[in-house]
């Protein structure tokens, strides 16, 4: 039968960490492919719809974003909680959207102009009124291709 | 002179670690893991201002009405509908399969691969909604009537081809959407009466 040694004279051999850089290099390129850079603040709170027939955008460079919804808690002493238009990094009233789509468009490059893609992204409280009023100012602006943000929904029917 | 070989020194890679967990760190609260998905819709196009709104003439039969109101509730062909028997009815209005003469009118139509074939091209789904109307109900109504269109290419590819639409070829793809093609108008905003 085997003796037991005495564990006091054995030193725990330290465990290599030279591979640790790699692993965590690993990481790294896995988040940064699977993830995306935040397009802008949120300057309003967005809860978006549930849909099962989605479609996801393509290319970031030709799509454009336009923010909907009640403002944070933060705007809220200053813009009230009606829903409101953010552009960008601001907070935009409806007309300013067309100015806005065009000059968007016209920073392009002429080939891509045509390919430009407007993602609604709005809050799922909000009334139709200000987003038709958002999809009127976008037909006046051309900017005919549109996606209504959503979330895929979780318990679908199928 | 003797020229003693000189080792080079090691470089201490032991921080390596630390400089790839920052840039992760960093990487992780800068990014998001949201992929942007939604429902792709494509606008009619603006109507001249001096243009006089006439109605396009499209028969009754070809158009399948979808109201919603200010309480979200649905009116589907004068009839008042739960949202998920829309789709069925929407599948039903599309194909027409029995030549009803209160659904829309078939004609004949050549497509790549399939041949002569009966269709209902004229057909149009025409959304209203009122300006009370929440987004959420929108979008949803929006998500079952293209979903109708959905299954049924889908339907159709699998009878034909035996798999899916999404994993035939572009030409293949073409041939379902001019079998199917996709018709929802959203018609110009309309004030029903109801608080604004």
């Amino acid at each position: 039968m085997g003796r037991f040694r005495d564990s006091s004279s054995h030193e725990m051999p330290a465990i290599s960490t030279a591979s640790l850089p790699d692993i965590i290099f690993m990481l790294l390129f896995f988040f940064m492919i699977s993830t995306s850079m935040k397009e802008v603040d949120y300057r309003v709170g967005i809860r978006p719809p549930e849909a099962t027939e989605l479609v996801s955008l393509e290319k970031k460079s030709l799509v454009r974003f336009i923010y909907v919804g009640t403002p944070v808690q933060k705007y809220r002493s200053q813009y009230g909680t009606e829903s409101r238009i953010q552009l960008d990094d601001a907070f935009a009233e409806v007309s300013q959207i067309e100015n806005y789509v065009v000059a968007e468009r016209s920073a392009m490059p002429e080939s891509d102009q045509d390919l430009m893609t407007v993602s609604l992204k709005i809050d799922k409280e909000c009334k139709m009124g200000i987003v038709t009023d958002i999809k009127q100012a976008l037909r006046r602006a051309y900017a005919l291709k549109i996606n209504y943000s959503a979330i895929p929904r979780a318990n679908s029917q199928f | 002179m003797s020229k003693k070989k000189r080792k080079v020194p090691e470089i201490n890679s032991s921080s390596t670690a630390d400089i790839a967990f920052l840039l992760l760190i960093f990487f992780l609260v800068t990014t998001t893991m949201a992929v942007n998905k939604g429902l792709a819709r494509r606008l009619p196009p603006p109507v001249p201002a001096d243009q006089k709104t006439e109605d396009l003439k499209v028969k009754e039969r070809n158009v399948f009405v979808v109201l919603i109101n200010s309480d979200n509730q649905l009116l589907v062909q004068n009839e008042y509908m739960d949202i998920s028997k829309l789709k069925t009815k929407a599948k039903e209005f599309i194909v027409n399969n029995d030549d009803d003469p209160n659904m829309p009118e078939k004609s004949v139509v050549n497509i790549d691969y399939f041949g002569n074939v009966m269709v209902t091209k004229d057909h149009v789904i025409s959304l209203q909604n009122d300006r009370g109307t929440s987004y959420s109900k929108y979008i949803e109504v929006q998500n079952e009537l293209v979903a109708a269109y959905n299954e049924l290419r889908n339907d159709l590819a699998r009878t034909k081809w035996g798999v899916s639409y999404e994993e035939l070829d572009e030409s293949k793809q073409n041939a379902v959407q001019k079998y199917f093609p996709q018709k929802i108008s959203e018609a110009e905003p309309k004030n029903y009466g109801g608080n604004k």
